[in-house]
């Protein structure tokens, strides 16, 4: 303890303070269009947290389908629907109030729960500096298919059958992705408004 | 316990504690942006940062540096956050077809418009 600055450490702050901050700016704008920008650096700092985890993989994927094509969908959205009056909404003060209340308390619940279990407190330093580094893709890669290499030697016969692989949630996961694909195309189709329909309700 | 969130900053490695604690904000923001905004596309965004909140959970828990060789969940971990990452997309895929269909309909984004079904 206490020789020099554990770099991981700075970074993790940083990041955090950049994840926290983006997000707090995404709740505080006004303005539809800033919302958006700040939500692509908060999620791009929150991958850069994933990296620090030692999980690349997910990190990776974080920024491809989070900040590459979920945020891109949102930002289109946003772009279709930018009318002047949509642009910026107040919502009224009392409401802000009530929220911030829920909000501190929320908060200031959960971080008191994090910090006082036991077994999230960090390991030591040098406990840290040995765990090995490994790339996590080829070991998601087989978990999703064969079966979950962290796990062939776990010692209760009875849970081993359970660590066999992610191929059902996997498979599930994929008709999911085909079925919204089909549903989404289907609700956003461009279709002639009827005279009737255009009244507001 | 409180000293390790101030005394060792900088010098010692972080917990998943920490990593809680940084999901927590995240995912405040999130319910206080769903609860909050009038836009449609700005609940959206609410449910996006509650979605990676969560996930930054999983991943610390997944993590070995945070709490040690073999004490983590492993692979189940980062699997799980792949899976919320790739529902949070096909949920935004389809919040945001039922926003422009919203939007032809109404010509409006304000979600207290949307009150056909207060009966």
């Amino acid at each position: 303890m206490g020789d020099g600055i554990y770099w991981p450490t700075f970074f993790f702050l940083l990041f955090s303070a950049l994840a926290c901050g983006f997000a707090l700016a995404v709740v505080f704008s006004r303005n539809v269009v800033r919302m958006a920008f700040y939500l692509v650096m908060s999620l791009a700092s929150t991958a850069g947290l994933f990296f620090l985890a030692g999980e690349d993989f997910v990190g990776a994927m974080q920024l491809m389908i989070y900040v590459g094509g979920t945020l891109v969908l949102l930002i289109f959205g946003v772009m279709l629907t930018s009318q002047k009056q949509f642009v910026e909404m107040k919502t009224p003060a009392g409401q802000w109030i009530v929220g911030l209340v829920t909000g501190c308390a929320l908060v200031a619940l959960l971080w008191m729960a994090a910090f006082e279990t036991p077994q999230w407190q960090p390991i030591s330093r040098a406990e840290a500096e040995a765990v090995a580094v490994q790339p996590t893709a080829t070991p998601i890669g087989v978990a999703l298919t064969n079966g979950r290499v962290d796990q062939l030697d776990q010692p209760d016969e009875t849970l081993r059958g359970g660590m066999s692989s992610y191929l059902l949630p996997f498979e599930i996961v994929s008709v999911h992705l085909l079925v919204v694909l089909i549903g989404a195309a289907y609700l956003a189709r461009a279709k002639r408004r009827s005279p009737s329909a255009a009244a507001p309700g | 316990m409180h000293h390790f969130m101030l005394a060792n900053l900088l010098t010692e490695p972080v917990g998943v504690a920490h990593y809680m604690a940084v999901g927590a904000v995240l995912f405040v923001c999130g319910v206080l942006c769903m609860a909050l905004k009038r836009n449609a596309l700005g609940v959206l965004m609410g449910i996006e940062l509650v979605l990676n909140g969560a996930n930054l959970n999983f991943i610390a828990f997944g993590s070995r540096f945070l709490r040690g060789e073999g004490q983590g969940l492993g692979l189940d971990g980062p699997l799980m956050a792949l899976f919320v990452i790739v529902l949070a997309a096909a949920e935004a895929a389809v919040a945001l077809a039922i926003v422009l269909n919203f939007y032809n309909n109404y010509d409006s984004v304000d979600i207290d418009r949307a009150d056909q079904l207060q009966g």
